[in-house]
């Protein structure tokens, strides 16, 4: 008889045995050796019938397709730009999806993106080597300009980013602040410079405690304790006006682990 | 670096407001043990917000320098291990972890913070080599500052290992201190834009224009300076920037008390 | 004079005491600190990212890279002189190679994970002390492995078969001294480090590797509590 030697929910670490006997089934984050299930990732165990897998809690963002995610622009090539998308692997974003523009054959290209330049792009094609194609072209895909970037466990994402975008709309509403979330865990963010803080401080704190239970609530009290007014009501109108929607994609909704 | 980026960053410092919501002139949570490697003579971790420094003091003898016969020598070191920051690589040591080590070196020497005649052992022979190893364990900035508030615990820390036939004997450690009669501070003012700051993380020192340490002792004199960064600096910057560096002293020599 | 108590006290099967944290190195993308006695190691893992130069990519896999270093004040002697000896580059391979059969890099071609090992203070047993820790860091940076790799060392001091030598047991002088560090796969009992300095027989080698397994087991717990205490 199979025995289930952890709690669904509970962490688990690498070698950690998770069931004994025949009954459950490995799947990500879990392996069977003999009789035993268990662990070779750190994460949160989740139970589904037979099936033992784990969400994981930390490690490096590697590319999947149709992820929206945020770039770095680190070299101009002959006929399209280097990215950096914050993982072990680069995209490149060939000419003809930079733009729905034609653009001319032996144009200056950094007149469209140059070194530097933070985008929101899309990943459209990762192959078995991990090269990757990104493009611009597609709603809500674009150039950023101001604000600033700061980076959190890709795994974490999801948390971030909550059920239907709840917890970011949540952080936008309370700082009128302006918040990209790619799924490569950079996140860029424009308002105020002191709502600016508060956004970066609670998205830090969704980060660390992003295996919590009730994780809504807890930052729901956290931003009514920390809230200061918005001064610049054009903020907060821009905010309202840019739909939050458009800028995931269906796969991130999916993806949210939603609340316990 | 992005333009558009560092603008946005500079408007918000106009405000007195820091990317991670700190005042210009405001430290983060400073923590300073003593005492932390049995190995070393003497020994401190210093930890500023995410910065976390290790400095391990370390007695030898020696022969002196040909021209300072009856002085003991004093030996600073540092190194940017990768382990405390991704963009830091292993080879050989950079010039920036020779500044750091150079910088809070003259900090110390040229103050006669420790008087090194008294470390003389036997004229022209024997003398007391102090080595002194700066290892930063998490770097986000500001490594100079702490980095020397850190050598001068680990200094205050140490204690002479007795001598057994003219050699040290580590397994017995006297309760002989060091000869230190002053406490030099260092202090780097950060320029970013028309903005002056101080304790700089990581990323701020990235978009550093220019900056100054300044080494000050109890009687608010100076004792070293290094101007580093890009730009220049004019003579009313500099002024405003040891007012802040003497400012700021008083605060951080609290915590060699 | 045969050694029938320990000059520390310790039992013949116990460790000096153990503390392991995971998380301690705030820009790593894992890190782990683990001191046994007055030997500690941190370790930080950076990666899996891009590798350079090319030739050293490995298109079915991922490299791993280990870097051993002991600071300049962490030895009981003389100042150690900074950057790499034969010693530190020696202790670095094993160390990977210890490491390897349980870490799964298959999905990160081409790239490269960097593990550096750093020692602020030892007494003994450093390179177990550093694997210890790397596989804390190795797992906190989310890296798929079977399991935690776990180190300590055994061997013999005058004829009495001990675990985890400290600095005075391997000088000791009233009789043999052998020094045995042991790296282990806890789930499959399969040793990935084996070295040796001294004298031992074949007998109480055994008996050596025999009664290191179950200190092994338990320093296998500490490691991964630390990596749940990080989640507390």
């Amino acid at each position: 008889m199979g025995k289930l030697l952890v709690n669904d929910k509970d962490i688990v670490v690498p070698g950690e045995i998770i069931a004994e006997g025949m009954d459950f089934l490995p799947s990500t984050g879990t392996y069977r050796h003999k009789d035993n299930i268990l662990a070779d990732k750190v994460g949160l165990l989740s139970v589904d019938g037979k099936v033992l897998k784990t969400i994981a809690l930390s490690g490096k963002y590697l590319p999947s397709r149709n992820d929206t995610v945020i770039g770095r622009v680190i070299d101009i090539l002959m006929s399209g730009w280097r990215i950096d998308i914050n993982s072990a692997y680069t995209a490149v974003l060939p000419l003809q999806e930079a733009s729905f523009d034609y653009i001319q054959k032996g144009a200056d290209l950094s007149k469209f993106f140059a070194l530097d330049d933070y985008v929101v792009g899309k990943i459209i094609r990762v192959t078995s080597q991990n090269l990757v194609d990104f493009t611009m072209k597609g709603p809500g895909l674009r150039k950023l300009y101001g604000g600033r970037i700061i980076s959190v466990s890709p795994t974490k994402v999801p948390r971030i980013i909550g059920k239907q975008g709840s917890m970011v709309s949540m952080i936008k509403d309370t700082t009128g602040c302006k918040i990209t979330v790619g799924q490569n865990g950079l996140i860029w963010i424009e308002g105020e410079p002191e709502q600016e803080v508060i956004t970066v401080n609670t998205i830090r704190k969704i980060e660390r405690e992003a295996h919590k239970n009730g994780l809504t609530e807890e930052i729901k009290s956290y931003l009514d304790k920390n809230k200061i007014e918005i001064k610049n009501k054009e903020f907060k109108k821009e905010t309202k006006e840019e739909k939050p929607k458009e800028e995931r994609t269906k796969k991130e909704d999916d993806e949210s682990q939603g609340e316990q | 670096m992005n333009k558009d980026f560092k603008n946005h960053i500079e408007k918000s410092l106009s405000k007195n407001i820091r990317i991670d919501g700190r005042k210009n002139d405001e430290f983060r949570k400073i923590t300073v043990e003593t005492g932390i490697i049995s190995t070393a003579e003497g020994s401190a971790r210093v930890t500023c917000g995410d910065t976390e420094v290790i400095v391990g003091v370390k007695l030898d003898i020696g022969k002196p320098y040909p021209d300072k016969l009856d002085e003991g020598v004093l030996m600073t070191g540092a190194e940017l291990y990768p382990l405390s920051n991704p963009e830091f690589e292993s080879g050989p040591p950079r010039e920036e972890s020779i500044e750091i080590a150079r910088v809070i070196d003259r900090g110390i020497r040229e103050s006669g913070t420790i008087d090194v005649k008294k470390l003389c052992i036997e004229a022209g022979e024997k003398v007391w080599m102090i080595n002194v190893d700066i290892a930063p364990i998490n770097m986000d900035g500001n490594l100079i500052d702490i980095g020397a508030l850190a050598v001068m615990a680990a200094l205050k820390d140490t204690k002479f290992p007795e001598l057994k036939d003219g050699v040290p004997d580590y397994k017995k450690i006297s309760k002989k201190k060091l000869p230190i009669s002053k406490l030099p501070i260092e202090i780097t003012i950060l320029k970013i834009g028309d903005t002056f700051l101080v304790d700089p993380t990581y990323s701020e020192e990235k978009l550093t224009d220019a900056r100054l340490t300044v080494a000050i002792l109890e009687d608010d004199s100076l004792c070293a300076m290094q101007k580093g960064g890009e730009e220049p600096l004019t003579q009313e910057s500099i002024m405003k920037m040891i007012d802040i560096a003497i400012k700021k002293s008083k605060e951080l020599r609290k915590f060699l008390a | 004079m045969a050694y029938n108590k320990r000059l520390d006290g310790r039992k013949f099967d116990e460790t000096r005491e153990i503390e392991a944290k995971a998380g301690v190195i705030k820009k790593a993308d894992g890190s782990g600190y683990f001191r046994i006695g007055k030997t500690s190691a941190y370790a930080a893992v950076y990666g899996p990212k891009e590798l350079f130069p090319k030739s050293m990519q490995d298109p079915k896999t991922g490299v791993l890279r280990c870097n051993y270093n002991m600071m300049p004040f962490s030895g009981a002697g003389e100042r150690v002189r900074p950057g790499p000896s034969r010693r530190s580059k020696e202790i670095s391979m094993v160390t990977k190679t210890a490491l390897l059969p349980v870490v799964d890099l298959t999905d990160y071609p081409n790239a490269v994970v960097d593990v550096f090992i750093e020692l602020p203070q030892t007494d003994a047993g450093s390179r177990c002390a550093g694997i210890c820790a790397a596989s804390i860091a190795l797992a906190d940076a989310g890296i798929r492995m079977k399991d935690v790799v776990t180190a300590v060392s055994c061997g013999i001091v005058d004829k009495q078969v001990v675990i985890d030598l400290d600095y005075a047991e391997e000088a000791y002088e009233g009789g043999d001294v052998a020094d045995i560090p042991v790296a282990m796969i806890p789930s499959t009992e399969e040793i990935t480090l084996l070295q040796m300095d001294g004298n031992i027989s074949r007998e109480n080698l055994k008996k050596a590797l025999e009664m290191v397994k179950e200190p092994l087991k338990k320093i296998a717990e500490i490691q991964r509590k630390a990596l749940k205490d990080k989640y507390k």
